[in-house]
């Protein structure tokens, strides 16, 4: 499948099933439109018809062109078909009953009280609770028993508020690395905080050992303070940036990322990207509120082309200001085009049910934080492991073939078929679709994508100027100048006095000035 | 190729 899109300026063609990008001219992108459906003749008429009047479109440049599209299919890299079907469910049938990560639910409770929060105030539609360290260390072990020959475990602090229960995070760690070595795993442990209680200590602690702290501040401080409110109504923008910044700071600005909500009531939220910006942060994400259709702060179908648009500004900016120098990173934005996931994994996604799962405080499991007390979703728990292999079979399904809606979608080795979660709030079903997510999803992809033309096409230019600089220092040196080929004269005659082959340069008085060299 | 830049990708296939 190909998806043909332009943007700031760009003609890009993504070939889904290989993952090729392919940075194109207004002819060779009508060119690679025509293709599949028109034979050789029929598209050279077409595109000379539409720019016959240009000196550089010829009929055999065209021809040239549709020959460089038949390599590149050839090649597979344009037009390839669709083999990985067959892989969707192999991955989480290989994997069997193997955990990876968990998200530890240590606190079902909250110093704030977001008008937002899809956990009703932390407490996830049920009481208030702490997690013991008991189920805290018994979670660790559990997540070892059940994590086969995987080495990388992961483990996320969450909430609520997990700094309300600091301590046995604290604990939990500690229990996690005295024993992960026996066991030949490594602990990579993570922090989502709303930091109201980072204090030194934290900070201390999470430089050691968290290895990415996720931050909730949602913007500008009208906003934030709009939502995000203690539960004397008052905001807390001004008491948690400071303890931001300076937890920043002394992670070296690495390793974290500033986590913000926008809603109906702040479409344009790039405006708060760069309050945060600002304040100094450069790791930045943003993400539409989960909420009902009824609420007033879901977003809403005129909010749609605002946020697109959004989306894209966002871009353009992130180009600017890595020009200038002043670079910072969007969640949403960062593709890893040479070394980013595999085919397995762009099918399977997320894994929520299968390698991660969340725990409750009282060490009940769950497919994922967001189904956390909705009571049919609970598989089991830390000491008898999952009790539901139905509701667990649901989740083995969910990969980027499950959907017939996505069969068509150009983005689903992007998004691996959408969040369980989303689609289960919107459609009822976790192989469902949450189509207005899906909007988002592709236009932040397809922005995304954008960044790495662009990006590319800078470091070419980068290179052909460096290229070129170089040439001019050889050519206007004063003891010569250089001929095609790379042959050193002066006054018309070798410096050396000898023919110069290029081929032993080590005894050449000119080679300081040779190209070969 | 004249029209056509490509980018390094990793091959899914």
């Amino acid at each position: 499948m190909v998806h043909q899109y332009k943007l700031n300026g760009y003609n890009i063609v993504l070939d889904s099933c290989s993952g090729s990008i392919h940075s194109v001219d207004d002819v060779a992108y009508d060119i690679i439109g025509l293709f599949p459906d028109h034979t050789e003749e029929e598209i050279i008429s077409a595109i000379m018809e539409r720019y016959g009047d240009r000196p550089d479109v010829t009929p055999e440049d065209i021809r040239e062109c549709i020959a460089d599209v038949n390599w590149l299919k050839e090649e597979g890299r344009l037009f390839t078909e669709d083999t990985f079907a067959p892989l969707a469910g192999t991955f989480k049938q290989r994997s069997g009953d193997v955990i990876k990560a968990l998200c530890l639910h240590v606190s079902h409770t909250c110093n704030l009280n977001c008008e937002y929060c899809f956990a009703s105030q932390g407490r996830y539609h049920g009481d208030r609770a702490l997690m013991s360290l008991e189920v805290g260390k018994r979670a660790i072990d559990f997540l070892i028993e059940k994590s086969g020959t995987r080495r990388n475990l992961e483990v996320d602090f969450f909430g609520g508020e997990p700094l309300m229960n600091w301590d046995v995070c604290k604990e939990i760690v500690a229990y996690a690395r005295s024993i992960e070595k026996e066991h030949g795993k490594n602990f990579r442990f993570t922090l989502t905080t709303n930091g109201m209680l980072i204090d030194r200590d934290v900070i201390d602690f999470a430089n050691k050992e968290m290895s990415n702290v996720v931050l909730s501040l949602d913007g500008r401080r009208e906003v934030h303070d709009r939502t995000r409110k203690d539960y004397a109504g008052n905001g807390s923008f001004d008491r948690i940036v400071p303890k931001f910044q300076e937890l920043v700071r002394s992670r070296n600005g690495k390793n974290y990322y500033m986590r913000g909500t926008f809603t109906h009531l702040n479409p344009d939220f790039t405006e708060d990207l760069y309050t945060m910006t600002d304040l100094g942060f450069t790791e930045l994400s943003m993400e539409p509120v989960v909420a009902a259709k009824n609420d007033p702060l879901a977003l809403t179908e005129e909010d749609l082309p605002i946020v697109m648009e959004q989306y894209e500004k966002l871009a353009v900016e992130m180009i600017r200001r890595r020009r200038e120098g002043r670079p910072f990173t969007f969640y949403h934005y960062m593709l890893d085009l040479t070394s980013g996931p595999c085919i397995y994994k762009r099918i399977s996604g997320c894994g929520a049910g299968t390698e991660y799962m969340a725990v409750t405080p009282w060490g009940d499991l769950y497919p994922c934080h967001q189904f956390v007390g909705e009571e049919a979703f609970c598989l089991g728990n830390i000491w008898d492991g999952v009790k539901k292999p139905e509701v667990q079979a649901d989740f083995r399904k969910c990969n980027a073939y499950a959907r017939p809606d996505c069969a068509d979608c150009w983005a689903r080795f992007y998004c691996s078929g959408g969040c369980a979660a989303n689609a289960y709030h919107a459609s009822g079903d976790v192989t469902g679709i949450y189509e207005y997510g899906c909007k988002l999803f592709r236009k932040r992809i397809e922005c995304a994508i954008m960044m790495k033309v662009a990006e590319d096409e800078d470091k070419e230019k980068d290179n052909k100027e460096e290229a070129a600089g170089a040439a001019d220092q050889i050519t206007d040196s004063p003891e010569g100048t250089v001929q095609k080929g790379g042959d050193t004269k002066e006054n018309g005659k070798e410096k050396n006095g000898t023919d110069c082959t290029g081929d032993d340069c080590s005894d050449c008085d000119t080679e300081d000035f040779h190209t070969r060299c | 190729m004249k029209r056509i830049k490509t980018l390094e990708t990793r091959n899914l296939c």
